[in-house]
């Protein structure tokens, strides 16, 4: 299984195509289903931090979730069944790296399903597919 | 456009009452598109006639289009109001992240009325509004400390876009600019000095919406098609690789490099503060706006040791452009590059225009030289004596345009064209409606532009680049195909603006893209639509110009564009009457 990791932060410009071309997925315009996120680190000067699903394989916000709509993924990270899904953001809590968003449209978490769509649209390399290798998450 | 998109919804904001409101106005953003169109309309109706710039009843309207958030590129917000520089309209663009913030957080403009008694700062996250107590961040006159206090105090970081203005914007300096994400700005026509007038030191935007496409698959299609050309496309590469400041070498070479007040088309020095060296010793990082896969933004470092303390230095990013090399390096005859950085740091501390600030000082160094303000540029007794390249004494009078502490620089502080009213030496006030001169003596379309366009700016009509292709083909240099050739790029660059379309991008953006774009978002619209369309915008624009005062046939040439020659040679004052007497006619006829 692939998961999408970030290849080297400094080459970001924050640009935010990667988080546009996520809400795409779904046909969408905009940014409410978005499952990556880029901020300043403290002021653009700085640089980037970029916040992707790191894909855990025992994932914490699984394990939360009352209603299992949350089901681990084979390969790490977790798969959302929105009609299970009620909406409590307890996954958004538990999330230790803060890669569960909110999408206030539908009232359920935006989840990163691993697809890689948003790795064509960042024109400078920060993000990539990557096969995972063994079964610790690094 | 799509029924449900938010970009219909106008927010109201009063100051005076502390309150706002939201409008449905899906009548102005099918017709106008968004962007400039739509905030000339607003602005038409919320100002009043001859209302002062600085009071209560300037409005600031800020406008985004319906392809912000939707295509790559359309990621600036439009600012409209009155100026308190030029006396009619004002209207300035920024990136960074204001154009999708203000589209994620749901609306299509923004319209901010009245005036606080009180310093404030407004929050809007999305369907919210907090107007929040300013009076610990008044009096900070650094834009830097500013933005780092809200950043800290408010939610949003990643989406939103924090605006802010610093110690010029406060004292009301005519060319104060608003600052966004640090390294843009609504730097032309005195937005910042608007801001000042209403107690009003920031606004933070941000909001996460969906926004809803007619197709899903053509949608995704042609933004990959977009995409693609944007980034595989050698005109968006050199803005990416350099930036503008790959435009300093060429133009010195061609002799239109205003230098020393335009005493000068070229600079001898300029080797040292070219984009090429600049890049090369100085450059730390690129950034971009936005939605904008290019990251034109250069970034700089400096490195400047404590004189208190051996091997202590403090470092910081400045942000450099052609139009700030230009203004500061080559009008001021800056030519090292440290003492260029350091000055265009404080300039963006304080949150001043730099081209506007640079010129004045320009015109100031000249004043000095020819003993026209005989001790009134002294401050508290003390000389303050500016010669060219001495950037130290620059610094200073920086901060006296900040405060103001004399007769001479409150003049300054109201721009060359007040300034030399007042002092004398108009004929070298680099003046141009009463906006300072842009980086360009490239020949008459550039100066026709500059006297006409609805922002007085090299942004309106791009003469620099009709003049360079007429190197080519000096036949078709004649006043009336100028005059021709500025109205018509006016009239597309209306409809770019109310897209919101970086014009970097308008190689990207021909009209079959727009259109093609337009589409996906439900706007059925044909060229001849667009081509109307932006007429009328134009037109509005001139009907606002004229209504607050703005004359395009009894304008002020400044004297000096036509002493120094240019690649086309000595210009004319003939041909430069005769370009403004056409474009005006064929402004009379929109
Ligand atoms: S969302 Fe967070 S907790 Fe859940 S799998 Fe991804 S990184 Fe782990
Ligand atoms: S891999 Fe897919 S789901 Fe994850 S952030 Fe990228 S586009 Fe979104
Ligand atoms: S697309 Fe790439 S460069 Fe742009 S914000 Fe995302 S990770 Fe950074």
């Amino acid at each position: 299984m692939k998961r999408l990791a970030v290849v080297d932060v400094n080459l970001c410009v924050g640009c935010q195509g990667c988080l546009f071309a996520c809400a795409r997925r779904f046909g969408d315009a905009g940014l409410s289903r978005s499952a990556i996120h880029v901020k300043s680190a403290g002021g653009i000067e700085r640089g980037f931090i970029v916040t992707v699903c790191r894909a855990c394989l025992d994932p914490p916000c699984a394990k939360v979730c009352p209603t299992d709509a949350l089901k681990p993924r084979p390969g790490g990270g977790v798969i959302l069944n929105p009609q299970k899904c009620i909406g409590c953001g307890n996954c958004k809590e538990a999330c230790t790296i803060n890669a569960v968003f909110w999408d206030e449209d539908t009232n359920k978490p935006a989840i990163c399903t691993h697809c890689g769509y948003c790795v064509d649209f960042c024109p400078y390399g920060v993000l990539k597919l990557e096969e995972r290798e063994g079964g610790i998450s690094v | 456009m799509i029924s449900e998109d938010p970009l219909r919804t106008v927010l109201y904001i009063d100051l005076s009452k502390r309150s706002f409101w939201t409008e449905d106005r899906r009548d102005l953003f099918e017709q106008y598109i968004g962007g400039t169109g739509v905030a000339i309309n607003l602005l038409q109706k919320e100002c009043r006639q001859n209302a002062n710039p600085l009071g209560p009843d300037n409005p600031i309207i800020f406008a985004v289009g319906p392809l912000t958030g939707v295509f790559p590129l359309a990621s600036k917000t439009v600012a409209l109001f009155k100026s308190p520089l030029t006396g009619n309209l004002g209207e300035s663009h920024a990136g960074g992240r204001s154009a999708t913030a203000i589209r994620m957080a749901g609306y299509g403009a923004i319209v901010i009325k009245g005036a606080s008694e009180t310093p404030v700062y407004l929050v809007i996250d999305s369907d919210k509004v907090h107007f929040k107590d300013a009076s610990a961040l008044w009096g900070l006159k650094s834009s830097f400390t500013v933005g780092r206090i809200i950043r800290e105090q408010e939610d949003g970081a990643g989406l939103r876009t924090i605006m802010r203005i610093g110690g010029a914007g406060e004292k009301m300096v005519s060319y104060a600019c608003v600052i966004t994400e640090t390294y843009r700005h609504f730097g032309r026509l005195g937005l910042g000095a608007v801001f000042g007038s209403k107690k009003l030191k920031a606004i933070s935007v941000s909001g996460r919406r969906r926004i809803k496409v007619e197709n899903p698959k053509t949608y995704r299609e042609l933004y990959k098609e977009v995409f693609n050309r944007t980034v595989k496309s050698p005109a968006m590469k050199k803005y990416h690789d350099l930036g503008t400041a790959v435009n300093i070498s060429p133009l010195n070479e061609l002799k239109a490099l205003p230098t020393e007040n335009l005493k000068q088309n070229s600079f001898d020095q300029a080797g040292g503060i070219s984009g090429e060296s600049i890049a090369e010793k100085y450059l730390g990082r690129r950034v971009a706006c936005s939605h904008c896969p290019v990251s034109c933004i250069h970034l700089a470092t400096y490195r400047e040791p404590y004189a208190s303390e051996p091997y202590f230095y403090k470092t910081t990013m400045v942000g450099y452009d052609y139009e700030l090399i230009y203004s500061f390096g080559t009008m001021l005859k800056i030519s090292s590059p440290e003492g260029l950085l350091k000055i265009l740091d404080e300039v963006e501390k304080y949150g001043l225009d730099v081209m506007s600030t640079g010129v004045a000082l320009a015109w100031a160094t000249e004043a000095q030289e020819r003993n026209l303000i005989p001790s009134e540029g002294d401050v508290n007794g003390a000389k303050l004596r500016l010669q060219w390249g001495d950037y130290d004494t620059y610094i200073k009078a920086i901060e006296y345009l900040t405060d103001q502490p004399n007769d001479f620089y409150k003049a300054l502080a109201r721009g060359v064209s007040y300034a030399s009213s007042k002092y004398g030496g108009s004929e070298f006030a680099l003046s141009f409606g009463g906006n300072e001169m842009p980086g360009y003596h490239t020949g008459p379309a550039a100066h026709i532009g500059h006297l006409i366009g609805s922002r007085h700016s090299h942004l309106d009509g791009a003469g620099y680049s009709i003049d360079q292709q007429n190197l080519k083909e000096p036949g078709k240099s004649t006043p009336e195909n100028i005059a021709k050739a500025l109205i018509d790029e006016e009239k597309w660059r209306q409809i770019l603006s109310s897209l919101t379309i970086c014009f970097f991008a308008r190689g990207i953006y021909d009209i079959d893209t727009v259109l093609k774009t337009l589409s996906v978002l439900g706007y059925k619209l044909t060229k001849d639509d667009l081509t109307r369309i932006g007429s009328e915008i134009l037109r509005e624009k001139y009907q606002f110009k004229i209504r607050e005062g703005f004359n395009p046939r009894n304008i002020t040439i400044p004297k000096r564009i036509l002493e120094t020659p240019s690649p086309h040679g000595v210009i004319s004052e003939d041909t430069i009457r005769k370009g403004v007497e056409s474009a005006t006619d064929l402004l009379e006829k929109l």
